[in-house]
């Protein structure tokens, strides 16, 4: 499996640590209830198909991704730095 | 037993007489019936805990007015792409009880079932390679013991008496010793799915194949039935027992879960002479091993790490087993890598499972066995079946709770690596 940087171009699964569903890039309010706090950091939809999820290019460029991925085919539909996608 | 054994069970006996009259007494192991309009009871899934769990409800409850829904066929999932292995060696309360409760439970499985699963008590030794691990290992031996199963914790030279094909002076990792399990081993694991659906199916459980759960009814806050491709079918209870699937199944009844699901690999090579007596595990890279009955070295390691459907994993994770059993036991690179295959895991941010009730009446969950379900069949379905039965939770499965997350409270952590996706 290769992910596509967008710094560094297409390249090797061993090179990008994982953290899972891009669920960070919505973190709940600090006063949030208990509630949304579970949701963020237990819950997840996990269905097959398409996610967008977290990458970091550890032993590439270092940027963190968020990697449009499909659970069941392993095929990547995109990928864009997260930074701009919290923008 | 529901059966006679000499004329319908499976004993020496019957196999004689078998033999003398042309083996046509054999029967097949279970009935194919269509679904009934109703139960009392649906489990959805027939893998290893749903047919567990089928077998105590009609044994040690009397209920048998129940259906197991499977969409594919019996045991065709995960309990049909493990590497078997069979051990109670947890640490941590909550954990610790179950799973002795559960290698209690597999020590009597056979009997129980009338039913060879060739479970094989060939004890598992758990490396170690540093002080601290040997540390770690006599205080997880400790709890062992002070929870009725047993442990010896081996030094080097008690390792090389069972192992002598080790390479004990590899160059980073030199092996100081290991924690000998002995009640630990293995298990034929299709055979213990079989065994589990043909002992309820002969109490009068259906066992319906080929009948893929659609959707979940309910109606004010409870269960009434589930729709599927044969048709409604209606019940006053339900259980979700389908690790692997279980987002995917409680996304029906509207529910998210705190699971992701991953992938791990395992491997098998060509069949051999026996070789490996045990089931040992490698302290510095992931990689375990043991010798199934056909002869082939069955192994794995780790988890691929990244969100997963697949059935199939990776090389870089493939590369990472097989270095570490080169490592460990170059013996192992004379025998050829026969197949790979992958089974998809119900991962907890807590690695560590879950049986409880829902918030809808009615409606119980069974599932987050991360990548350990197999051992934990008998138990799981034992107390699936009195939480089913009695609508409280088995002592042994009282901490398996799904709300530990929310309240933090009864985190059952085993590797202490946090309650957080993607550390287990």
């Amino acid at each position: 499996m290769r992910l596509p940087c967008p710094i560094c171009g297409d390249r090797d699964r061993r090179e990008f640590y994982y953290q899972g569903a891009a669920v960070a890039l919505s973190r709940p309010a600090p006063d949030a209830d208990a509630a949304a706090w579970e949701d963020y950091v237990h819950l997840r939809e996990n269905q097959p198909g398409d996610l967008d999820e977290l990458w970091s290019h550890d032993a590439g460029c270092g940027a963190w991704l968020v990697v449009t991925r499909n659970t069941v085919t392993h095929a990547v539909s995109g990928a864009k730095l997260a930074s701009e996608a919290t923008r | 037993m529901g059966f006679d054994r000499l004329t319908k069970g499976f004993s020496g006996l019957r196999v004689l007489k078998e033999g003398l009259t042309g083996n046509k007494g054999w029967t097949p192991h279970w009935r194919d019936p269509a679904p009934k309009p109703e139960y009392d009871i649906i489990i959805i899934g027939g893998g290893g805990h749903g047919l567990a769990t089928a077998h105590y409800l009609a044994s040690q409850h009397g209920i048998t007015n129940v259906a197991v829904l499977e969409k594919g066929y019996l045991g065709g999932g995960n309990v049909g792409r493990n590497t078997t292995i069979v051990r109670a060696n947890y640490m941590l309360p909550g954990n610790s009880e179950f799973y002795s409760h559960s290698l209690k439970l597999w020590e009597g499985l056979e009997q129980d079932l009338n039913y060879n699963v060739m479970h094989s008590q060939r004890g598992i030794i758990n490396l170690f390679h540093s002080d601290g691990q040997r540390d770690g290992f006599a205080r997880r031996g400790n709890q062992m013991i002070a929870q009725g199963d047993d442990a010896i914790l081996l030094d080097r030279a008690g390792v090389q008496r069972e192992l002598p094909y080790l390479d004990f002076d590899q160059t980073r990792f030199p092996i100081y010793g290991g924690l000998y399990h002995k009640r630990g081993g293995t298990a034929r694991h299709d055979a213990v799915a079989w065994g589990f659906a043909r002992s309820a199916d002969s109490r009068g459980v259906d066992l319906i194949q080929q009948c893929e759960v659609t959707g979940i009814d309910i109606e004010n806050g409870a269960v009434r039935g589930v729709q599927t491709t044969r048709g409604p079918i209606r019940a006053k209870k339900v259980g979700m027992v389908v690790a692997g699937r279980s987002s995917q199944v409680a996304a029906m009844a509207g529910m998210r879960l705190p699971i992701e699901s991953h992938i791990l690999q395992a491997f098998v090579t060509e069949g051999l002479k026996p070789c490996i007596d045990h089931v040992i595990t490698y302290g510095m890279g992931h990689f375990y091993i043991s010798q199934s009955d056909k002869g082939g070295l069955v192994f794995g390691g780790d988890l691929d790490m990244y969100s997963s459907y697949a059935s199939r994993g990776n090389l870089p994770t493939a590369e990472h087993v097989v270095e570490a059993a080169m490592t460990l036991m170059p013996v192992i690179g004379k025998a050829r890598m026969l197949r790979s295959w992958g089974g998809i895991m119900d991962m907890t941010p807590d690695g560590s499972p879950v049986i409880d009730r829902t918030h809808i009446d009615g409606l119980y969950v069974n599932c987050g066995w991360c990548y350990g379900g197999f051992k934990a069949t008998p138990a799981s379905g034992h107390t699936f079946a009195h939480l089913l039965a009695t609508d409280t939770p088995h002592p042994v499965a009282k901490a398996l709770r799904l709300d530990r997350f929310r309240t933090g409270r009864g985190i059952l952590d085993e590797e202490a690596s946090g309650s957080q996706h993607n550390l287990h």
